[in-house]
């Protein structure tokens, strides 16, 4: 690892870095002599971790986090979990009101309530994982000022509690399909998994690129909101994409496909909605590359977020 | 000089080499006070040397006091060797589990039990959860809690939430304890087992480095006293008689 080797010599990192190895021999250590790089054999610098290996490895905690944060979200309302659901159903009779019967949309995209919801769903895990993620370092500040822990863990965290919320979404989806005649194959199915891969890996590299600057910068988190506000509209969650194909040029229609969130969200049609139809709807050429397409941007945005994060982590604890 | 020198093959568990640490502050808060401070000419940002050339090994099995006054830089060396912070210049480097007692019961949140704060904070401390499992009731045991351990951790009084933080972080399982004015804990027979029981992690051969206000108490406790003034190591030594040196300033 680049990042870390700016010594002049190099520690041998061992697999659980924070145990001593067993079994090392002892030798002579004095004070003031100056110390040799054979001695340095078990030594690690504190607080240099592995980035998201290390959340792997403190899965254990990983999961406490997440149940904590699941646990405490609702605790002290009445509704309680009831609130994960007042959200979507609220926002999706809105939308129905407004885009399926009052613009008639409800005419034109065969299931448009089906459509619709499953779009929705799609923008809530992204918009809440990525909102979450990026204040999660500041809302962990007393933490992350006094205990060393690889900070990665408060954005995969987020994430993490951001599906588990939209779970329960994702089910009342597919009941709701099945009572409209769903009979997904495994190909949908893949679909739907591919889509939620996408959302998720491009959450944790969004959350950890603005999380880390939202340390230092505040205004990450209201640029984060104002994406967010967009995203629901620049990916064909409320319109079908052929609506846009019509009017943009081709050029503009390869920036709107390069956007990952249009190729998960129409991985959800594929998967949810487009079963329930009697497929006459046209769906975007080639998904299965374009999906893997839109996982490689994913990844990518992944990497870079790694990278800032590193770049940027060994001022959070002064900067919080 | 301390006792580790003499002691031929004794092993180092913390190196400090030629550490500095320097603070940027800001004395403006937004785009538009910047842009006022550098019309008038004023300072945009002052830096703060907090650390300077720090030197010093501490070997497995020590007990060391950091010593100073407010401000002198001692809790600054405590958060680079726990890895809170990182050096600007030279390195600190560790060997084996550290735990850092910065402050205890940092990672408590109080929506959630006592037992789960403590698997909680366990977790947060390095432990997994079979660790957790085989301590839990030694832990219980020592905080005197029992009867509170399924109450929600907000209902505690501040003396029965300080116990369990520290039973949690005085049984975990570490190489290297750091501790920040950690035994300012709960009442006086409390405070009493705490030190007996940081006591006894030192005869088991733990390394120990704290840093506390109660002068007589750390000098008592630890055999080795590193005085820290305005960044600088003044005194390595005997921990009495850094205490004397300190007293004397």
């Amino acid at each position: 690892m680049s990042l870390r080797a700016d010594g002049s010599f190099r520690i041998r990192m061992s697999l659980r870095v924070r145990r001593p190895p067993v079994g090392f021999p002892v030798e002579s250590f004095p004070v003031t002599a100056p110390v040799a790089s054979s001695d340095l054999r078990g030594f690690v610098r504190p607080g240099r971790g592995a980035g998201l290996v290390d959340v792997f490895r403190r899965r254990y905690l990983l999961t406490l986090l997440v149940r904590k944060e699941v646990q405490v979200r609702y605790r002290g309302s009445a509704l309680g979990w009831l609130w994960s659901y007042v959200k979507p159903v609220t926002q999706f009779v809105v939308f129905f009101l407004a885009l399926g019967v009052f613009l008639r949309l409800n005419g034109s995209i065969e299931n448009y309530p089906v459509y619709l919801f499953s779009g929705l769903i799609t923008i809530n895990l992204f918009s809440e994982a990525f909102s979450n993620g990026t204040r999660s370092l500041v809302d962990n500040a007393a933490l992350i000022k006094k205990i060393y822990l690889p900070r990665e863990l408060f954005p995969v965290s987020s994430t993490l509690v951001a599906f588990v919320n939209f779970l329960p979404q994702a089910l009342v989806l597919a009941v709701v399909c099945l009572l409209v005649g769903w009979h997904p194959s495994l190909l949908d199915i893949l679909a739907i998994l591919l889509g939620m891969a996408i959302i998720v890996t491009f959450a944790v590299g969004l959350s950890m690129l603005f999380g880390s600057v939202n340390v230092s910068f505040r205004d990450a988190q209201n640029f984060v909101e104002l994406i967010i506000l967009v995203a629901t509209w620049v990916s064909p969650v409320l319109y079908q994409w052929t609506m846009v194909r019509d009017i943009l040029p081709d050029w503009a229609m390869v920036l709107y496909h390069l956007n990952p969130m249009t190729a998960a969200v129409e991985l959800f049609h594929t998967g949810f909605w487009e079963p329930t139809t009697d497929g006459g709807a046209e769906m975007p050429p080639n998904l299965p590359a374009f999906g893997l397409a839109a996982f490689g941007i994913a990844a990518l945005t992944l990497i870079l977020g790694q990278f800032v994060f590193r770049r940027l982590e060994s001022r959070f604890a002064q900067d919080l | 000089m301390p006792k580790t020198s003499e002691a031929a093959g004794a092993r180092a568990a913390i190196v400090v080499r030629g550490v500095g640490k320097r603070f940027l502050l800001r004395h403006t808060h937004s785009l538009k006070e910047t842009f006022i401070a550098a019309i008038r000419r004023k300072t945009i940002a002052s830096t703060f040397e907090a650390l300077d050339g720090v030197d010093f090994t501490i070997n497995a099995g020590e007990s060391v006091a950091l010593l100073g006054f407010n401000g002198s830089g001692k809790s600054t060396l405590l958060k680079l060797i726990s890895g809170v912070y990182q050096p600007d210049r030279g390195e600190v480097l560790t060997r084996g589990r550290v735990a850092g007692l910065i402050e205890v019961g940092a990672g408590f949140h109080p929506d959630l039990s006592g037992r789960e704060n403590i698997y909680l904070n366990a977790a947060i401390l390095g432990m997994n959860q079979k660790e957790i499992d085989d301590r839990f009731d030694e832990i219980v045991a020592f905080s005197e809690i029992e009867k509170f351990i399924d109450t929600e951790v907000k209902h505690y009084s501040s003396g029965m939430f300080l116990r369990l933080a520290f039973s949690v972080a005085i049984h975990t399982e570490v190489d290297i304890l750091l501790g920040d004015e950690i035994l300012s804990v709960g009442d006086e027979p409390f405070q009493r087992k705490c030190l007996e029981k940081i006591r006894e992690l030192s005869q088991r051969g733990k390394t120990l480095v704290v840093v506390s206000h109660d002068l007589n108490m750390v000098a008592d406790l630890c055999e080795r006293g590193i005085l820290i003034r305005q960044g600088k190591v003044a005194f390595d030594g005997e921990s009495h008689e850094a205490v004397r040196i300190m007293r004397e300033q």
